[in-house]
């Protein structure tokens, strides 16, 4: 019973405290793009323009709540909020220090796997509902690009899972700080997994340079061409969070989540979670944008055979290393 | 997979150079074909221009280019002013490159009247047009790689630097002429504005600033990966088509045809400062890319070399006008076509009528409407973000286009 | 079991909290719809919008999503080999590389055949 209540408060906790992390994060990215740009950035609301976000919301919820003629009412409206729903869901099994964990189940990764792919069902729920056809194209684009790289998302994850022999998130991290890290050691097969793990985060999250489902020079705003007001604000933070949880996912999965010296476990995850997050946003100003098959070619030629390979490497590495971890 | 029927069909129609918009009826549009409009209201059309897409997935089967959006009635608006009236009114046609707008326009009305243009006058022009040139490209750089990477990504990094420097030459302009965009800097028989003390080293201060950071752009634009992969083999035009279409300036020069009016026709001081012509190959959108790149290179090299050597004397050897009424002419025709950023733009003049202060007639040909024309030949078979793409590598400015 | 799905209810709770209090803030903030025949078109570009919208769809994403059944289902009954796979010794990493040799025959079956292409 005690352990309910601590994960029910951590449940809720967490969640805030993302929603709150997201409001800064895109300060944050709004700051550091502006720098890279030769330009100041938000300056105006509060000290060094840190209230942006929350300035953001309240214009963005002053605006007209624009439903399009002959739109799918019920499925517009729910998309919005079943994204803000999926996207801080996997943060639930996502441990944070030893004890701050909202829910540590035995399937983790299980969990992660599937919560974070139900993503694409309110982004082609909002392109089918809009009655738009820049919207419809945004969201066959988002089906084929989270769809395909689903499938290097699950072997780059897997070779975590078979170098610690244990589905549990908290499990993996605590392997990982007993013995190395699986991005330093073994390093032929902890980088490549990490990179295809990050380059598939990218694509299930919508980040340049795999930002094609609301390509905006294309289709205008893709899926959330239609979105208005409160339910586009609702989609436009979905995205930071799953950007933000994917980030926390890489980092306990490969980067040995909270184990690091002289501070305490949440500042390590905390650290590498920023870490990987910022890059994401240093990625996302830097480059251009795939086209949609130059996506698949990556995904299905590349991506997914490295993928098997590393599986297979890992695999061997247990086998016939077995003590490789001491 | 193989080729659809309606790619076929339009390959066919290329190939035989056939209007494809008289081909495509072979097959029902209403089948399984969605029809997009893509702008006017579009993000990345340039300004207003329309294209109605039939798209097969995502595949363009059809392209119909619609233009006239943005019509001021220009060329009406010329045959009521008179002719030193007209500069500050076509400065808006290009917007990108205003300079060459009037210098097109003001070469006509003194080859028509018969005005002598003394040579510092010549140099200065030359000088201008070049730089004009330079702040063009930029500006092209910049949108071409938002249309490739959008607004909020890497397009619009490369987007603000290029704008950072598109302004030291705005800077220069301002220097020189009091405005930093709709200049009226050229009248009939030379120029208003003499140069400022100091200008001929901040130029070659900017110069030198620009030459130092084109690398750096060409590193986020030609020689990234994924630039490469969005432009190489991207929305092909093949050098007689372009020529047939009457298409100019750098669109066609990628496609490998070595024409260029500052060399072929040699019009302001281009006989004393010859232009190496860059020529591309292989007419896709890499191509225009590098061609662009090219010219900027050797426009700043021009720039360089001119700045030194410009000729004393007077810069107008018109009489001062001080009354619009002072310009006249009794009659005669001429066409005057000068090299801008985007290719020929041609001015053609018929004088006389009457009221002898103003023109009879006059006609522009803007070289961005001809680069369009090119639109539903080349986007066919290609995707839709290709088309965005292809439509950004002609760089086409809508105020010419409709005027 | 269920147990350790509670703070999953809880986030859930969290998210629809803030989705119903921005619809709230969006209903008592927003100004009210204005009337007019052509203010809830779908943005078309400025353009009306002709033709079908709902059209029949390439078969390309069809084919995109038998390939995610075929090669992400299959991935997924790697993972409790994954965990286990210690305790099968020698034969269990044997098995799964006929299991393994099946799914890349399959891909290079799929890349041979074109279906990995995008463009037609």
């Amino acid at each position: 019973m005690n352990g309910l209540v601590h994960g029910a408060v951590y449940g809720g906790v967490i969640a805030s405290v993302l929603l709150t992390t997201i409001a800064f994060g895109i300060w944050f990215e709004r700051k550091f793009a502006g720098r890279m740009q030769s330009r100041l950035g938000p300056t105006i609301v509060g000290p060094f323009g840190l209230l942006q976000s929350v300035a953001d919301v309240v214009k963005l919820l002053q605006k007209e709540d624009i439903v399009p003629r002959d739109a799918d009412r019920p499925l517009f409206d729910l998309a919005p909020v079943l994204a803000a729903l999926f996207s801080l869901g996997v943060a639930a099994v996502v441990p944070f220090s030893p004890t701050i964990i909202a829910s540590d189940l035995d399937v983790g990764v299980l969990y992660i796997l599937a919560v974070g792919g139900l993503m694409v069902i309110p982004t082609f729920m909002a392109g089918w509902a809009s009655n738009n056809k820049f919207a419809l194209i945004g969201g066959m684009r988002a089906i084929a690009q989270s769809v395909s790289y689903g499938v290097p998302l699950v072997l780059a994850v897997l070779v975590p899972v078979i170098l610690s022999g244990t589905l549990s998130v908290s499990g993996i991290v605590t392997y990982q700080a007993n013995h190395h890290w699986f991005l330093t050691w073994p390093v032929f097969i902890g980088v490549p997994a990490f990179a295809i793990y990050y380059m598939a985060m990218l694509a299930e999250s919508n980040r340049i340079p795999f930002d094609i489902p609301e390509a905006e020079s294309e289709l205008v705003a893709g899926v959330t061409t239609e979105y208005t007001g409160a339910k586009f604000t609702l989609f436009y933070m979905a995205e930071y969070v799953h950007t933000l949880v994917g980030s926390a996912v890489g980092a306990a999965l490969f980067l040995g989540g909270w184990d690091g010296p002289f501070a305490p476990g949440l500042h390590w995850m905390v650290l590498k979670t920023l870490v990987l997050f910022t890059v994401v946003y240093w990625v996302r100003w830097s480059l251009l944008r795939l086209r949609s098959d130059q996506l698949m070619v990556l995904c299905w030629k590349w991506l997914t055979p490295i993928g098997v390979l590393l599986v297979l490497g890992a695999a061997a590495w247990v086998q016939f290393v077995p003590g490789g971890f001491q | 997979m193989e080729m659809s029927e309606a790619h076929a069909v339009l390959a066919s129609a290329r190939r035989a150079r056939v209007d494809p918009h008289l081909s495509i009826k072979t097959y029902d549009p209403e089948a399984d074909m969605m029809l997009l409009h893509f702008g006017p209201q579009h993000p990345s059309t340039h300004g207003v221009f329309r294209m109605d897409l039939h798209l097969d997935g995502e595949i363009v089967v059809k392209a119909t280019p619609y233009v006239g959006y943005l019509h001021r009635a220009v060329e009406k608006l010329c045959e009521k002013l008179s002719y030193v009236m007209l500069t500050p009114i076509v400065d808006k046609n290009d917007y990108v490159a205003p300079m060459t707008n009037e210098q097109a326009l003001n070469m006509a009305f003194e080859k028509l009247l018969g005005v002598e243009v003394p040579r510092r006058a010549r140099w200065l022009r030359t000088i201008l047009a070049e730089l004009q040139r330079v702040a063009s490209h930029l500006l092209w750089l910049g949108t071409f790689t938002l249309d490739l990477g959008g607004a909020l990504g890497g397009g619009s990094t490369l987007f603000l630097h290029c704008f950072r420097e598109r302004e030291l030459i705005l800077d220069l302009f301002e220097d020189l002429t009091g405005a930093r965009f709709h200049y009226n800097t050229h009248t009939i028989g030379g120029n208003r504005h003499d140069l400022p003390a100091g200008f001929a080293a901040k130029v070659k201060q900017v110069v030198a600033v620009i030459e130092a950071r084109l690398p750096e752009y060409a590193a986020l634009s030609l020689d990234n990966g994924i630039f490469k992969a969005r432009t190489t083999g991207v929305g092909v035009l093949d050098g007689d088509l372009a020529l047939e279409l009457g298409i100019t300036g750098p669109v066609l020069r990628a496609s490998g045809v070595d024409h260029d009016l500052r060399r072929d026709a040699p019009y302001h001081a281009y006989d004393e400062l010859p232009v190496n012509v860059v020529v591309g190959h292989g007419g896709d959108c890499r191509a225009r890319a590098e061609v662009r790149f090219a010219e900027m290179r050797e426009s700043l090299r021009l720039v360089r070399d001119a700045i030194d050597g410009v000729p004393e004397g007077p810069i107008n050897g018109y009489k001062p006008i001080r009354q619009p009424t002072m310009a006249k002419s009794t009659g005669g025709q001429v066409y005057v076509g000068i090299e801008t950023p985007r290719g020929e733009l041609g001015t053609f003049v018929i004088g006389g009528g009457d009221t002898p202060t103003s023109p009879y007639r006059l006609k522009i040909r803007p070289p961005s409407l001809h680069s369009l024309s090119a639109l539903p030949y080349i986007l066919p078979g290609q995707t839709v973000s290709d088309a965005v793409a292809i439509l950004g590598s002609l760089d086409p400015i809508m105020g010419e286009v409709d005027r | 079991m269920i147990a350790s799905y509670i703070p999953m209810f809880l986030i859930i709770a969290v998210g629809i909290l803030l989705a119903t209090v921005f619809f709230l803030g969006s209903t008592f903030l927003g100004p009210k719809q204005a009337k007019g025949a052509e203010h809830n078109t779908p943005y078309e570009s400025g353009s009306e919008s002709s033709g079908g919208r709902h059209v029949r769809l390439s078969v390309k994403f069809y084919l995109t999503a038998i390939l995610f059944v075929v090669f992400d289902i299959e991935a997924v009954f790697l993972y409790p080999w994954g965990i286990k796979f210690r305790s099968f010794g020698w034969l269990g990493l044997v098995e799964m590389l006929g299991f393994l040799g099946v799914l890349v025959i399959g891909l290079v079956y799929c890349w041979k055949k074109g279906a990995l292409e995008w463009e037609t």
